[in-house]
């Protein structure tokens, strides 16, 4: 009780006025960015891996097999999930860049805005042309 | 009131990374942003790659004709050892998040490591690459 005591004092705990009254303690939504940054961490060692496979297998074909490679389901849904991976990871990379290094307001605003639209840019180019190439679309 | 006058004397600034000598972990540690912020602009080049193989033949072959040229290749070897490189500082850092690795010897070791492993791994991606083919 004399835990609770502590808590409950404004003048020792460190609390939130509104957490203490709320009384639910901790959302465990605070190490959201590190958690995030780690999956994708993880995820992306086994999709950049496969990736420069890819890559490597890409280099030097003529236009309709370097369709059917990446237009190949398999390897479709692997360059999807590294997007999905990457541009979410680089973004919060990107994010802790901007808030080590940028700190005057109007200038860091603009760093994160153009962060955001960066990683959605790339993201959804990426995703389009995969898509378009994996159901038949270009021209061969 | 009048204005309280501000000092006139230089004020001292937080040291920063000019004032240390350098370190192993410290230069992993800037490698591993900067080689992080490489691949942030890589994925342009990324994008642009899938973007032209879905646009037809013609954008394709400029693409294909740029990263197969001296220059495009160049910038593949490069991309290779930066994402390699991240790939095992990220690494490092997962086996000090797990709590291990921070004595003197194994953080200077992880640290070498890092750099010596990715330039290896580089050099067999690519030797496998071109014997492959």
């Amino acid at each position: 009780m004399a835990k609770e005591a502590t808590r409950q004092n404004p003048s020792v705990s460190i609390r939130t006025p509104r957490a203490r009254v709320r009384g639910l303690g901790v959302s465990h939504h605070g190490v959201g960015h590190w958690w995030l940054q780690r999956l994708t961490a993880v995820a992306n060692v086994v999709l950049m891996l496969a990736f420069v496979v890819i890559i490597a297998r890409m280099a030097g074909r003529p236009y309709p097999e370097a369709i059917r490679l990446v237009g190949s389901p398999f390897v479709s849904l692997i360059l999807i999930l590294a997007v999905l991976s990457v541009t979410i990871h680089m973004r919060l990379g990107m994010q802790v860049v901007i808030d080590d290094y940028v700190h005057a307001p109007a200038t860091k605003i603009a760093a994160v805005f153009a962060n955001n639209f960066y990683a959605v840019v790339v993201a959804v180019a990426c995703l389009y042309a995969i898509l378009r190439v994996s159901f038949g679309q270009p021209p061969v | 009131m009048a204005p309280t006058a501000r000092p006139t004397t230089a004020q001292p600034l937080s040291p920063h990374l000019q004032i240390y000598r350098w370190t192993w972990t410290m230069a992993m540690s800037v490698a591993h942003r900067i080689t992080g912020t490489a691949l942030y602009g890589g994925t342009a080049l990324v994008a642009i790659w899938l973007v032209a193989l879905a646009s037809g033949p013609a954008a394709y072959g400029w693409v294909a004709g740029f990263f197969g040229s001296f220059v495009g290749k160049l910038i593949l070897f490069a991309y290779t050892w930066i994402l390699l490189h991240h790939m095992l500082g990220g690494i490092r850092h997962f086996v000090w998040d797990a709590g291990i690795g921070f004595d003197k010897t194994q953080r200077l070791g992880l640290a070498r490591l890092t750099l010596i492993a990715s330039a290896a791994l580089t050099v067999i991606v690519w030797a496998v690459g071109l014997l492959a083919r």
